[in-house]
C-alpha cells in the first residue's frame, strides 16, 4: 500500500514530465516548420526573384501586387479604424451602442477571412453587374477592399487600447486650456498615442499581408506585374496567391517555398518592429 | 468702459457656449467617429446579408436537404453540404483535442518550470509564430508532415492491422491528404495562439494566491490543478473557443492537406473536406446553383463561427471583470 505522499509525488512527476514533453513536441513541430521554410526557401532565392514575374521564375508580380493591395487596404483600415477606435475610447462611455460595437469588433477580429472575401465578391459582382461592368468583378480594388476590411477590427482594437492608456490628466489639461473635446483628442491624445497607433497599423499590416483565402475571390491573380495604379482595376497577383498556384506545379515548388519564406520574413520583421515600438511607447 | 466690459462678457458667453455645445467642426468630428464605429456593425450585418442573398437560391432549391445530404453532383446540379459540415466539425474537434492538452502543458511549462531567462524569449517566439500566415502551415503540412505520416504511421498501421477489423477500418484511408493530417496541421497552427492566451491568463493569477498554495505544501501539479486553473477557468474556456473559431474557419492550412472529396470520411485517414476548403477549391469553376451552394455553405460557417466566437468573447470578458 502506497502512502498518500508517494501518490502525490508520483502524480506530480507524471504532470511535470508531461509538461516538459508537451513543450518538446511544440518546439520540435514548430522548429521543423521553420527549418523546412528556410532550407527550401533560401535555396531558390536570387536576384531574379525580385526582377522577374512568376512565369519567368521570379516573384515580382506577387510582391508588387501584395504591396499595392495591402497599402491601399491599410489606408482605408487606418481611417475607419482610428476613428472608430477613438469613438469607443473617448465618446462611447457606457452606452449600449458602445458595448455592441466593442463586442462585434471582437467577433470580427477572429471571423474567418474566407467569408469576408466571399462577401466582398458578392457585393462587387452584384454592383458591377448592375452597372454593366461584370468583367471588373475580380480586381485589385476588390482585393484591397477585402484586406482592408480584415484590418479594420485590428486597428480599432489597438486604437481603443492605446487611447485608454493615455492619462486623463492630459485630457483635463487640454480642456483647462479651453480646447474643445475634439481638439484635445486630435492635438493631444492622438499625438501622445501615435507610437501605439503605428504599432496597431503594423500588426494589422502583418496580418493581412499573409492572407490568401479572401484574395481567391477578389484579386484572383495575374501573370503580369502591375506597372501603374490603374492596373489595380484589373486582376492582380499577390504572394499568397502565387504560393497557392505554384505549389501544385512540380517545377515551381521551390519558387513557392521562396514566396512562403519572403512572406514569413516580412510578417516577422513587421511584427518585431511593432513590438519594439510598443515597448518603447510603453516606457 | 461699460460697453467694453459688456462686449467682452458677451464675447466670453459666445466662446463658452461654443465650448459647451461644440462648434460645427466639433460635431462633424464626433459624427465621423460615430459613423466609423457604426460601420463595424454594418460590416458584420453586410457580410451576413451578402451570404444570405448569394446563398438563397441553394436554400430555396434544396431546402432542409441541403444540410443533411452529402451529394455533390455537378452534372445534375444537385448539392448537399453535409459532408463538408461534418468535415469542418471533425477537423476542428480533433485539432482541439490535440492542441488543448499541448497548449496547457506548454503554458504551465513556461510559467512554472522554465528558467526565467528562457521563459521570456520562448514566449516571444511563440507569439511571433502565431502570426505566421496559415498558408505556410499548409505548405509545411503538404510537403513535410503528410509524407511523414504516410510513411511512418499509415503504412505500418495498415500492414499490421486486419483491414476488416474495427481498428483496420478506423485507420483505413488514403495517404497525403486526409482528416488526420489536416487536424494535426490545424492543431499546430492554433497551438501558438492558445499557448500565448493560456500563459497570459496563468500569469494573471496573483502570486500571493500561488505562493499561499505552495506554502500549504502543494506540489506544482496541485497548484496548477486546484488553484491556477480554477482561477482562470472561464478565460481558458474562452481562449479555447477562440482557437476553435480559428480552426473552424481556417482555409489554406486545411485545403492543402485534406484530400478534398465531398464524402463523409470512412476512417481517420480518409480524405474529406471542410466548408472553407470546399469553397476555396470549387469557387473557380462555379456558377449558378453551384456558386449559390458554396455561398450558402459560407453562411452556415458564418453562423457556426459567430456562435462560437460570441460565446468565447463573453467568457473571456467575464473573466476580466
Amino acid at each position: 500500500m502506497m502512502s498518500r505522499a508517494a501518490n502525490r509525488r508520483i502524480a506530480n512527476t507524471i504532470f511535470t514530465v508531461s509538461c516538459y514533453f508537451a513543450a518538446m513536441i511544440a518546439v520540435v513541430a514548430l522548429a521543423s516548420l521553420f527549418v523546412s521554410l528556410f532550407w527550401n526557401g533560401f535555396s531558390g532565392l536570387s536576384l531574379s526573384t525580385f526582377t522577374k514575374d512568376s512565369q519567368q521564375g521570379g516573384l515580382l508580380n506577387g510582391i508588387l501586387g501584395s504591396l499595392a493591395m495591402c497599402a491601399l487596404g491599410m489606408v482605408f483600415a487606418l481611417i475607419i479604424g482610428i476613428l472608430a477606435g477613438t469613438w469607443l475610447a473617448e465618446y462611447s462611455g457606457t452606452s449600449k451602442l458602445g458595448q455592441y460595437v466593442r463586442f462585434m469588433n471582437d467577433v470580427l477580429l477572429s471571423a474567418p477571412s474566407i467569408l469576408i472575401g466571399l462577401a466582398v465578391y458578392t457585393y462587387f459582382y452584384m454592383v458591377l453587374k448592375a452597372a454593366g461592368y461584370p468583367q471588373y468583378t475580380y480586381s485589385g480594388i476588390a482585393g484591397a477592399t477585402a484586406l482592408g476590411l480584415l484590418a479594420v477590427p485590428i486597428v480599432v482594437r489597438t486604437t481603443e487600447d492605446m487611447l485608454n492608456l493615455q492619462p486623463s490628466a492630459l485630457r483635463e489639461a487640454g480642456v483647462a486650456l479651453g480646447a474643445s473635446r475634439g481638439l484635445v483628442i486630435r492635438q493631444i491624445i492622438w499625438r501622445s498615442a501615435r507610437t501605439g497607433l503605428l504599432t496597431g497599423g503594423l500588426l494589422a499590416f502583418a496580418r493581412i499581408s499573409g492572407e490568401t483565402a479572401p484574395l481567391l475571390f477578389t484579386a484572383l491573380g495575374n501573370d503580369a506585374h502591375i506597372t501603374k495604379l490603374s492596373d489595380l482595376g484589373d486582376k492582380v497577383s499577390a504572394l499568397p496567391l502565387l504560393i497557392n498556384s505554384l505549389y501544385q506545379l512540380p517545377d515551381s515548388v521551390s519558387l513557392a517555398w521562396t514566396a512562403a519564406l519572403l512572406i514569413s520574413l516580412a510578417v516577422l520583421v513587421v511584427n518585431i518592429i511593432g513590438r519594439v515600438l510598443a515597448a518603447r511607447g510603453a516606457r | 468702459m461699460t460697453a467694453v466690459v459688456a462686449e467682452t462678457a458677451s464675447d466670453m458667453q459666445v466662446q463658452a457656449s461654443r465650448i459647451v455645445r461644440g462648434s460645427w467642426g466639433e460635431s462633424l468630428f464626433r459624427a465621423a467617429c460615430l459613423s466609423a464605429a457604426t460601420f463595424l456593425l454594418v460590416l458584420l450585418a453586410g457580410v451576413m446579408g451578402a451570404l444570405l442573398v448569394g446563398g438563397w437560391p441553394a436554400f430555396h432549391q434544396f431546402g432542409f436537404g441541403f444540410f443533411v445530404s452529402s451529394t455533390w453532383d455537378t452534372n445534375n446540379d444537385v448539392y448537399g453540404a453535409a459532408g463538408p459540415i461534418f468535415g469542418t466539425l471533425a477537423t476542428a474537434a480533433i485539432s482541439l483535442f490535440i492542441a488543448l492538452p499541448l497548449a496547457i502543458g506548454v503554458a504551465v511549462f513556461l510559467v512554472e518550470f522554465c528558467p526565467k531567462v528562457l521563459a521570456q524569449p520562448i514566449s516571444t517566439v511563440i507569439d511571433l509564430l502565431a502570426g505566421i500566415p496559415s498558408i505556410v502551415y499548409g505548405m509545411w503540412g503538404f510537403f513535410v508532415f503528410a509524407p511523414l505520416v504516410a510513411n511512418y504511421i499509415q503504412t505500418p498501421l495498415t500492414s499490421a492491422l486486419n483491414p476488416d477489423g474495427f481498428w483496420g477500418k478506423f485507420f483505413a484511408g488514403v495517404p497525403n491528404g486526409n482528416l488526420f493530417v489536416a487536424s494535426v496541421v490545424l492543431a499546430i497552427m492554433i497551438l501558438p495562439y492558445m499557448t500565448s492566451v493560456f500563459r497570459e491568463l496563468m500569469l494573471s493569477v496573483p502570486s500571493a494566491v500561488r505562493e499561499a498554495a505552495y506554502g500549504l505544501g502543494c506540489t506544482p501539479f496541485e497548484v496548477v490543478r486546484s488553484v491556477m486553473i480554477p482561477f482562470v477557468q472561464r478565460g481558458m474556456i474562452g481562449g479555447t473557443m477562440l482557437g476553435l473559431g480559428r480552426a473552424l474557419g481556417e482555409t489554406m492550412a486545411v485545403t492543402f492537406v485534406i484530400g478534398n472529396t465531398h464524402n463523409f470520411p470512412k476512417g481517420l485517414f480518409d480524405a474529406t473536406s471542410t466548408i472553407a476548403s470546399t469553397i476555396a477549391n470549387e469557387f473557380a469553376e462555379a456558377s449558378g446553383l453551384k456558386l449559390a451552394s458554396l455561398i450558402a455553405m459560407g453562411l452556415i460557417l458564418f453562423l457556426i463561427t459567430f456562435a462560437v466566437l460570441a460565446l468565447a468573447r463573453m467568457l473571456l470578458n467575464s473573466n476580466k471583470s
